[in-house]
């Protein structure tokens, strides 16, 4: 039989914390993005690693939101994090330009930057520092790019 | 932020570049035209970058970084890293940099090589 202790410890485990923010899309703001979720998710205890992984998948998601969702342009990027349990959730979002074909956006290297000097990577680092990445877009409704990873397994 | 991105130190055909604390989009934006421009203008054969101060990296350091090696390759020149902490080395490795560019512990040692 549990204990009042174990009770309230399981309670503490799967109580639903969330962070919303919303920042002008403006390349500052960029670092501040992954540093406050990094902080907010700090209370799950994380590997110094695993919160590295989530600020660089946080980095990736805003700078889109920058460069492509507003095109440099004025704008407001929302970021919802959600703690569930070991389960962290990072949705960022954006009412940009929109992706009219998400599969090509999300081909490593794929980049509608003529400058040569953006890597296409975004999407696959999200991939690789996060377990599920989905993404929902359509032209002229902006991007939603949904994060989730698993925290201390 | 009245500190300067990037500083760079020339020594004969040496170009070493420290780079901020954060290298992610916002602070690459210089990085460009800066690095060309000190190209350019000196004969340089060998590109080096040091990571010892910076914390954090993302893809658009990636981008930075791929172009810089991209031009230095075609000129026949070297490009070397020095000071990466783990954030860096695991970024450095998923963008494909991980082979490419050789990996120092000093500046003495990635310019020497």
């Amino acid at each position: 039989m549990e204990t009042i202790m174990e009770m309230a410890a399981e309670e503490k485990r799967e109580k639903k914390e969330t962070l919303r923010m919303e920042l002008e899309s403006r390349s500052e703001n960029e670092e501040f993005a992954r540093v406050a979720v990094a902080m907010f998710m700090s209370r799950m205890d994380p590997t110094m690693e695993e919160m590295e992984d989530v600020k660089t998948a946080v980095s990736e998601a805003v700078t889109n939101g920058v460069i492509h969702g507003y095109a440099g342009g004025e704008g407001i990027i929302y970021i919802e994090v959600t703690i569930e349990g070991r389960e962290l959730t990072v949705a960022v979002r954006d009412g940009g330009v929109g992706i009219s074909d998400i599969k090509k956006a999300m081909e490593p290297m794929y980049t509608t930057d003529r400058t040569g000097e953006r890597s296409g990577m975004g999407f696959s680092f999200m991939e690789a520092f996060m377990d599920r990445v989905e993404v929902v877009s359509a032209p002229g409704k902006g991007t939603l790019v949904t994060m989730k990873k698993q925290i201390g397994r | 932020m009245a500190e300067p991105t990037f500083t760079y130190e020339a020594k004969e055909q040496v170009l070493v570049i420290h780079l901020p604390r954060e290298l992610d989009h916002h602070n690459c934006r210089n990085l460009r035209n800066e690095t060309d421009l000190l190209l350019a203008e000196n004969y340089i054969r060998k590109l080096v970058f040091d990571f010892s101060r910076t914390e954090f990296m993302d893809s658009s350091g990636i981008g930075i970084l791929l172009n810089r090696y991209k031009e230095m390759e075609r000129s026949g020149g070297k490009v070397a890293i020095y000071g990466a902490g783990s954030q860096i080395v695991r970024v450095l490795t998923i963008g494909g940099l991980g082979k490419l560019v050789p990996r120092y512990d000093s500046k003495e040692a990635a310019i020497a090589e």
